[in-house]
């Protein structure tokens, strides 16, 4: 008999609790056809749950650096970003069922598919292998995919397709930087590339070339400029519910693994990283700030701030090491509740499915409905940096963190950006403050006056709020979490 | 007793009742909102009554950590600029919400925003620490954009939306600054710290220091604004509503002065003697050009808000002469251009309130029908023509001796300001009330004891000044006369500042125990 070493399956419990929660949800939908959405939503936050409470057991964590082979890593980092994912499951959940309810197209897959899709999310933030990274990438773009094309729209299929073609390009890229890191080191494992990497002053060529395709492959799902063309038309066909998980949890998590690849893996690469990061940040900030001005679809708008948003935490990475990490986890933690929050506003203004996301039917919001216009102005003040909201310390910290590392020109380009996305921001807030509804032989659409999605988003605004006056304490922990050590 | 705190953030206690108070009539949200203000109107003269007039550095001074994880702390205190600028914005704001007492529409909406707004402007003055500074001015942009795009008139989207972007721009400068002077702090101090205090003591290389004093000074022209970055401000003050002018034309202008002040001239000394010139030069040309300008407009809110881009010249002029009388006759600008272009646009107000109009050539002759307003705005013209007797003769001889002083061709340059100012102002008093009055304005309505509760206080603060500025100045100039000597302690040339000059300058000064080594106890 072949003696099997003993497995602690402890750290990987929140994965295991988020696709267990999938399988049940898909077997009970299958065979229970007539079980009610609420039963699985219940069962799908109760997954959830269990995730989180897992993923804190795993804070004072005592045991080796990685598990299962040195596949996977055990860390604070891991649990920080592992409830981020969590909370933004959830509020996703909440606000999808409450979307296909009222649009008509609940049908079971959806829980299932979220509840795996956060599992490839929470285990991408821990993967310490490249090809855990991959298959986790895959776990959940495979199921983003499902869920953009999930509404019985035109425009939502073609997302779904120009998504997954895309996409599967950009996991080729991927693919082949594993390949390539192989190449330069013999292994995939962060921790025995980066050892091999560390003082090796020549030779290092066949690393930049694995460097560049992982990059590309992050830069993708991140959707930092020049590779984020799918984002305006993937975020506007998506139901507006996924739309708002999609761009609040794949930055998580696609940033939580760019950073540990980054800091972990190239570490010794530092040098060579760090000018590839800057100009994407760079170019991120530049073309999400300008060509957002000339959206007229507030979803399509929502989505080029994401991209820009995308340049602000690179701008964070560019410092390498806890302080850039820190500072990056913050402003993905903040981008989060703002962005999830504004997507949610955006779906009860639609009322039902996807109508009225032109800017046009924002005009007079604030005298349809004052507490809507109220709390999307929260987010997209927030969003612009503007204090006392989250966005202004989170803008603070990566700036803070470039202009540490010496970067003080990205910083001086992403303040500028940040001037010039504060005019599509405000644009918004004009039209809902000071401008009267157009009717053209329209009838005034009547907000969705449902109160549980209201109350999530409320609930985002006043983290938002929060976060912007008391964000020590998260600093504080975040600081502590954005140690990587292998 | 932690005065300034109260005096920051007494005006947000008004804010819950009312939101939650949702059956409350428009008079009783007036109504809340005025006492919330008028109670903090006696927190600032409660201020103005412990703070010492004899001494130069901060008092009232109050800390706690906020976000230790990055170095901001909470951290206020008050001098000889600040302590003026802090009275004459709790002074203004109940004044400016009477004159605003008949706005129908969205009026909860209002109140909020402008109780916000006091403490935003509040604090901004009252902070000593940089980030801290830069959050409530930042803050600021929220409820303005909203008070001048709501409720203004005519363009008052172009308007809003054009002061919030050049404000973002220029701070954004500032943001990087601020951020780079942290990363020195962490550098030197082996800790970073936004703290004011001890950003003084850095030591900074020369072109470090002038890329600094650069990045600040545009951030903050924007504000002033100093030709050429003056544009966005006659818009923004013509078609804000009364008390957003008010609160702009008052108290917003003020925020670019007092920080050059502060920060400039705190933090780069030598930069500023170098840049001083080129500066006054950018003033003079304010002057100049603001009175040209604003003789030309036939609109009387642009007019004055023209004229604020010239007396804005004044206020610069006098700080960068580097002189305490220049200095001192600078921060009584600041509170002098408060009141008496307050003062205007008030009445313009309560003119408009009548007549719907601002074109002068429409409004001629309605002096006849109103005595009363015509006279509140004569004093206001007077005062801000700069005669004897009322505030603002006081603080332009100030000025005008610093920059003798400093560069008599400048002075001579800028005092054809004040006589082109007379010019227009009174033009336009002429414009505006005298002559022939027309048909439809024959029943107008005189000032209503509203009105007058509004104009007679600003009115009362002008006279006092003009004839006993003393326990104004006794109050400044220490502050001065501190500041002026710490830069001329600093020669032209000199790099990398001898930490710790200041802290000798002003020995009632110690950095706080235990957080980092000061330098000064180092070189000891």
């Amino acid at each position: 008999m072949i003696p099997t070493p003993p497995v602690d399956l402890r750290p990987v419990g929140p994965e295991l609790a988020l696709a267990g929660t999938g399988i049940v949800v898909l077997l009970a939908g299958a065979f229970l056809p007539r079980i009610r959405p609420a039963v699985l939503l219940g069962v799908s936050l109760a997954g959830l749950a269990v995730a989180a409470l897992a993923s804190l057991s795993l804070w004072g964590w005592e045991g080796p650096l990685t598990v299962l082979g040195g596949s996977v890593a055990v860390d604070r980092f891991g649990v920080v970003v592992r409830l981020t994912l969590v909370a933004t499951g959830a509020v996703g959940l909440l606000l999808g069922h409450h979307y296909l309810q009222r649009s008509g197209e609940g049908r079971f897959e959806f829980y299932a598919l979220l509840s795996f899709a956060t599992f490839g999310m929470t285990l991408i933030a821990v993967a310490a292998d490249l090809i855990v990274v991959f298959l986790a990438l895959e776990v959940l773009s495979l199921s983003l995919y499902v869920l953009t094309g999930f509404s019985r729209r035109v425009g939502s299929a073609e997302a779904a397709v120009k998504y997954f073609l895309l996409g599967a390009f950009s996991s080729a890229f991927f693919l082949f930087g594993v390949a390539m890191a192989y190449g330069a080191t013999g292994s995939t494992k962060l921790g025995t590339i980066a050892r091999a990497l560390a003082g090796r002053t020549e030779g290092t060529e066949l690393a930049v070339v694995a460097l560049g395709l992982l990059a590309v492959g992050f830069a993708f799902k991140v959707s930092a400029a020049p590779f984020h063309t799918w984002t305006p038309d993937v975020y506007q066909g998506a139901p507006t519910a996924v739309t708002a998980f999609m761009s609040a949890a794949t930055k998580v998590a696609a940033f939580a693994a760019l950073m540990r690849v980054l800091n972990v893996a190239l570490q010794p690469l530092a040098w060579e990283w760090r000018p590839v990061i800057w100009a994407l940040a760079a170019i991120s900030v530049a073309v999400g700030s300008v060509l957002a001005i000339a959206q007229s679809d507030v979803k399509r708008l929502l989505a080029y701030s994401s991209v820009a948003h995308a340049g602000f935490v690179l701008t964070g990475l560019v410092a390498a090491g806890q302080d850039g990490i820190a500072a990056g986890l913050f402003y993905l933690v903040a981008y989060a509740a703002m962005v999830l929050g504004a997507f949610g506003v955006v779906m009860l203004v639609s009322s039902r499915g996807e109508r009225h996301t032109d800017l046009a039917s924002y005009a007079g919001l604030s005298r349809r409905s004052p507490l809507l216009a109220g709390l999307l102005a929260v987010f997209l003040f927030s969003l612009a940096g503007i204090p006392p909201a989250a966005g202004f310390v989170a803008k603070v910290g990566v700036f803070r963190a470039a202009v540490d590392a010496g970067a003080w020109p990205l910083a001086l380009i992403g303040v500028v950006g940040s001037v010039v996305a504060a005019f599509y921001y405000l644009r918004v807030v004009v039209l809902m403050f000071m401008e009267e509804p157009s009717e053209q032989g329209r009838v005034p659409v009547e907000p969705d006056p449902t109160a549980m999605p209201r109350v999530v988003v409320a609930v985002l605004a006043a983290v938002t709020l929060v976060l912007g006056v008391f964000p020590g304490p998260l600093i504080g922990l975040l600081q502590g979490a954005g140690v990587l050590r292998w | 007793m932690p005065w300034l705190t109260l005096l920051v953030f007494l005006p947000l206690a008004g804010i819950p009742p009312l939101l939650l108070w949702r059956r409350a009539t428009d008079a009783q949200a007036k109504a809340l909102t005025l006492g919330v203000m008028l109670a903090d109107l006696g927190v600032a003269l409660a201020v103005l009554a412990v703070f010492d007039e004899g001494r130069a550095g901060y008092q009232l001074v109050e800390r706690a950590p906020w976000v230790r994880q990055i170095g901001l702390s909470y951290l206020v205190g008050v001098d000889g600029f600040s302590i003026w600028l802090v009275v004459l914005t709790a002074f203004m704001f109940p004044i400016a919400l009477l004159a605003e007492w008949d706005l129908g529409y969205r009026v909860r909406m209002f109140m909020v925003l402008s109780l916000l707004l006091e403490t935003v402007v509040l604090g901004s003055f009252v902070a000593l620490d940089l980030l801290l500074f830069f959050l409530f001015f930042e803050a600021l942009l929220a409820p303005m954009f909203l008070l001048i795009g709501v409720w203004g008139s005519g363009r008052r989207v172009y308007a809003s939306v054009k002061f919030t972007l050049y404000t973002m721009l220029g701070s954004a400068f500032i943001l990087v600054a601020i951020l780079y002077l942290w990363f020195q702090t962490s550098r030197q101090f082996g800790e970073g710290s936004f703290d004011l205090r001890q950003m003084e003591q850095l030591s900074l290389g020369l072109a470090e220091q002038r890329w600094l004093f650069l990045a600040f000074f545009v951030g903050l022209a924007v504000k002033v604004p100093i030709f050429p970055l003056h544009t966005w401000l006659p818009d923004a003050h013509t078609e804000a509503p009364t008390k957003g002018s008010v609160v702009l034309a008052a108290l917003l202008l003020k925020a670019g002065p007092y920080g050059m002040l502060r920060f400039n001239l705190d933090l780069f000394p030598e930069a500023a003697r170098v840049f001083a010139e080129e500066i006054g030069v950018l003033a003079v040309i304010g002057i100049v050009y603001g009175a040209i300008v604003a003789m030309m407009q036939t609109d009387v809110k642009r007019l004055v808000a023209y004229s604020s881009v010239s007396h804005m010249g004044f206020v610069i002029l006098g700080i960068f002469t580097l002189t305490p009388e220049g200095m001192s006759g600078a921060v009584m600008q600041m509170l002098n251009h408060g009141l008496s272009t307050g003062l205007l646009f008030l009445v313009i107000g309560m003119v408009y309130a009548r007549t719907h109009t601002r074109e002068m050539d429409r409004l001629g002759g309605v002096g006849q029908v109103t005595p009363l307003l015509a006279g509140a705005f004569l004093v206001a013209t007077l005062s801000s023509i700069g005669l004897p007797g009322l505030n603002n003769f006081v603080g332009e001889f100030l000025v005008i001796l610093g920059a003798f002083r400093a560069q008599p061709w400048l002075a001579a340059a800028a005092v054809t300001g004040i006589v082109l100012g007379a010019i227009y102002m009174l033009w336009a008093y002429q414009r505006t009330f005298h002559g022939p009055v027309a048909e439809r304005f024959r029943d107008l309505r005189d000032l209503a004891p509203r009105e007058l509760a509004v104009a007679l206080p600003v009115v009362a603060a002008m006279l006092a000044i003009g004839v006993y500025p003393r326990p104004v100045l006794d109050r400044i100039n220490p502050t001065s006369e501190g500041v002026v000597r710490w830069v001329r302690s600093v020669e032209v040339g000199q790099a990398g500042l001898p930490g710790g000059i200041r802290a000798r300058l002003q020995p009632e000064y110690r950095p706080p125990a235990g957080l980092h080594p000061s330098p000064g106890e180092e070189a000891s």
